[in-house]
């Protein structure tokens, strides 16, 4: 029955968005019944997200009793897991997935149909047509190819086929279990990562939509720039916490004592994110200047491409290696949909290249629009490098006939310079001035804070830091500290000289202020520590391994690590656990104790190495089980990693979101 | 009209009236510049042949001792590790290469099964020092960055590992129940 009611929901979705799409378009034609059209389609955004919720929660339901015979529970769920975790297993495959993105999609088109559309009551039918084509797009592969309610049948030839409704003379195939959720996505980040990142793609779908009906009513305004605003900050604050989630469950599981691998799906990730930061920085230029009108249009076009984009590459979310993908049906389809949109939408921005014509130009090389064109050519750098990165093992492949790949390497060579020029324009593009800013007078506000962020380096140097890289690495992100703590710090002293208000008051009441601008200082500020600890990480990282007796010891930088015993046990959800037991000793102060361990899945016949990390401010110590004396459990082999201010990456990460939530907070008088 | 004394203020106050333009463009350019300079650096000096064991063997004589990087099948009897000094050593087995060929044999998980199966494929030896991968198992896809050497075994620098027949297959394996 639940089948039949999900995917009745389903088929009844796709119909109201088709319908949806219909109104629109009449919406924009009749004259006398455009706005009872218009109702209608507006209702259908509100309608479609019932109707998923109620496929969802089937899908959810089916999951939870476990019934075998649906192909997609088969997959992902077992008897053994966990009720949180079969739930959850919603997204760990692609048909589920993708029934969890469409949702997600129907909530976001639902809040955008409750907003008021009083002043852009012309720009709602086109909203409306984007909206639902995306979702429509997307159910219909659902319903076509990868239906998440499919059942096991068995043919009386003995061969097994999947299919919602049952083949004639077939009979149902209910197999015993399931094969489980890949035991690697068994972790709270990994729970969380899916929804995060396809919340962040998701919630792009919005500005897109407002971008497209604004080309199409020819409103040249900043009209779709300011309700597009705050959906962009909320998929920007998503698809941030999806990628850091995804990063810190890299650190805890895999066990390479990394947090991010330069994996195309990876990368696929972080590219909307790319263009959406540009965004986020040159839609304040147009709200403030009425400058770069049609970039606008083409990063969020750009976005939208990346999205859908990235939402193929990751649709099956994270698989049996760190991201495996499989090749389906899906592909072709991907690729003729974005097509698609990039050439309706940049033919649209081509119909209305003079209405977008800039109302004004930037004057000055080091003013502050100019600073925030440089992080556009910047950002927009750094994804040229991840789409070349992406593209050249085809491209070669195609040109020479031999296929090349580039590696990790290749973007971090690439990409750190772009990010060290970043960084330094995020420490000084807040000193400088609109319109007209001369060097002297952003070295006279800048001088001090210059001159503090030389300590920085200094006492690295006297702490024996000698890599010239991390040098100025740590120079760059001292500086955005202190710049930006400066220039918070200076309107403080202003305010509180102006209106008398006490310290806390006036710090309280000027973020208050100018939410975006000072939210926005946090974000730097977050990025800058996030730096800290990725300089740490990759520049001064160490790491030792040894085969250890009981009792024996292994040293790494201070510290003394003993192999003092081994546990093996069984647990009540299918796992065989072996579990080591290391005492911590710096500089001859013991710290206490550490356990590594290896989890084995019986129901997937996959081993799950577990490390483990006493994590401090200053360093990481990181400790992975390699093998063990299977019987006597006399020895163990362990390989210790020395991860120098990788905890800054997550506290920066912390301060990161903070800043965001202060932007997005609702104000009353909004200024730029 | 302001008074400044800087350069940049010297030029925007003296600009004929593309000047203002000009040296934006001359600023993308530099940035372009760098861009692609970057690009096109970090490629030569990173970029790997993506071979399969069959072309690797065939052009032994010019890849030898150089980095590039490989696709095949793990054969699961072939792994041996020695925990003492983390010496692992393997053998995989040729896969084709291209997409197509791997869809037109019946995807990935039926290309990995032949290959394993089948003693008239190329194979070669590989040793890699570090942890044990978790997914280092039969059947699996394993990506190899390394060097083939003289002695004709491949030393690897780091290993990817995919097991596309443990969760992607569609149906059960055994029926009933």
């Amino acid at each position: 029955m639940l089948i039949y009611l999900g995917f009745g929901a389903l088929v009844i979705a796709l119909l109201t968005a088709l319908f949806g799409v219909v109104a629109a378009v009449y919406a924009t034609r009749s004259g006398g019944k455009a706005a009872n059209w218009l109702e209608s389609a507006r209702r259908s955004m509100v309608i479609s997200f019932p109707l998923l919720t109620v496929a969802l929660l089937c899908l959810a339901a089916l999951l939870a009793l476990g019934d075998f015979q649906v192909q997609f529970v088969y997959s992902v769920t077992s008897r053994a897991m966990p009720l949180h975790l079969k739930v959850s297993a919603l997204w760990g495959g692609q048909a589920g997935s993708l029934l969890f993105w469409c949702w997600l999609l129907a909530a976001f088109l639902l809040a955008a149909a409750q907003r008021t559309w009083a002043q852009e009551q012309d720009m709602l039918p086109y909203m409306v047509i984007v909206g639902q084509i995306t979702l429509a797009f997307f159910l219909g592969l659902i319903i076509l190819i990868e239906n998440p309610f499919a059942r096991f049948w068995l043919l009386p030839n003995g061969e097994q086929v999947a299919a919602v409704f049952q083949p004639r003379v077939a009979l149902p195939l209910l197999p015993p279990d399931g094969r489980g959720l890949n035991p690697l996505l068994r972790h709270p980040g990994m729970i969380l990562h899916p929804p995060m990142l396809y919340l962040g793609f998701v919630a792009y779908v919005i500005p897109f939509a407002l971008a497209v009906a604004a080309l199409i009513t020819g409103r040249s305004d900043d009209a779709w720039i300011r309700a597009a605003r705050r959906w962009v900050l909320i998929a920007w604050l998503f698809l941030s916490l999806g990628l850091i989630l995804g990063a810190r469950w890299a650190y805890d599981v895999l066990g390479w004592g990394g947090y991010w691998g330069w994996d195309p799906v990876e990368i696929a990730a972080l590219m909307p994110w790319l263009s959406s930061t540009a965004f986020l920085h040159s839609m304040v230029i147009q709200e403030r200047r009425g400058l770069f009108k049609r970039w606008n249009v083409v990063l969020i076009i750009i976005t939208y491409a990346l999205v859908i984009l990235g939402t193929f590459l990751t649709r099956s979310g994270v698989l049996s290696s760190v991201h495996a993908f499989a090749q389906s049906a899906i592909g072709p389809l991907f690729f003729a949909f974005i097509a698609a949109v990039l050439m309706i939408s940049l033919g649209l921005l081509l119909w209305r290249w003079n209405a977008l014509r800039a109302e004004g130009e930037v004057h000055s090389l080091l003013s502050r629009e100019a600073f925030f064109l440089f992080n556009n050519f910047l950002f927009m750098g750094v994804l040229a490098v991840c789409l070349w990165g992406v593209l050249f093992p085809l491209v070669s492949e195609l040109i020479g006939g031999q296929r090349i790949t580039v590696g990790p390497p290749f973007y971090e060579r690439a990409i750190a310079p772009l990010f060290g020029a970043l960084m330094f324009l995020m420490a000084a593009a807040p000193l400088s001035a609109w319109k007209r800013s001369t060097f002297r007078s952003l070295a006279g506000t800048g001088w001090k804070p210059a001159v503090a962020s030389l300590f920085v380096p200094a006492v690295s140097l006297v702490f024996g830091v000698r890599n010239p890289v991390a040098l100025i690495g740590l120079w760059l992100a001292g500086m955005v500290v202190i710049f930006s703590l400066y220039e918070y710090g200076r309107a403080v002293v202003l305010r509180r000289r102006r209106t008398g208000q006490r310290w806390i008051t006036a710090l309280w009441t000027l973020a208050g202020s100018n939410r975006r601008r000072y939210g926005g200082y946090i974000i730097h500020l977050g990025m800058a520590l996030m730096a800290l600890g990725i300089i740490g990480i990759e520049l001064f990282q160490a790491e030792t391994q040894g085969t250890l007796a009981q009792g024996e010891s292994l040293r790494l930088r201070d510290y003394n690590i003993t192999y003092r015993s081994l546990a093996v046990f069984d647990t009540s959800d299918l796992r065989y656990v072996v579990r080591a037991a290391i005492g911590v000793e710096k500089d001859g102060v013991l710290l206490g104790e550490l356990h590594p361990r290896v989890d084995y899945y019986y129901d997937s016949e996959q081993q799950v190495t577990v490390p483990a990390v006493r994590a401090t401010l200053l360093d990481d110590l990181y400790v992975v089980l390699v093998d063990w004396e299977p019987i006597s459990l006399q020895a163990a082999t362990f390989k210790v990693y020395d991860n120098p201010l990788v905890s800054w990456l997550w506290i920066g990460a912390l301060v990161f979101v903070v800043g965001v939530m202060v932007a997005l907070w609702p104000q009353k008088d909004e200024e730029g | 009209m302001q008074k400044t004394s800087s350069f940049a203020g010297q030029i925007a106050d003296a600009r004929k009236p593309a000047s203002g333009k000009a040296k934006f463009m001359i600023a993308a350019l530099v940035v372009l510049a760098a861009v692609v300079y970057l690009i096109v650096s970090s490629t030569r000096a990173t970029a790997q042949y993506f071979l399969t064991v069959e072309e690797l063997q065939a052009r032994k004589s010019d890849l030898v001792g150089r980095s590039v990087r490989i696709s095949g099948a793990v054969l699961g009897e072939s792994i041996r590790y020695d925990s003492q000094d983390m010496l692992l050593r393997f053998t995989v087995v040729h896969i084709p290469g291209r997409q197509k060929e791997i869809d037109a044999q019946g995807g990935l998980a039926a290309v990995l099964h032949a290959a394993v199966g089948d003693a008239g494929l190329p194979r070669l030896s590989v040793v890699y020092r570090g942890v044990k991968p978790d997914l280092l198992k039969n059947e699996a896809q394993a990506i190899i960055s390394g060097r083939l050497e003289e002695d004709g075994v491949f030393y690897a620098d780091e290993l990817l590992l995919k097991c596309p027949s443990r969760y992607e297959e569609a149906l059960p394996e055994q029926p009933g129940g």
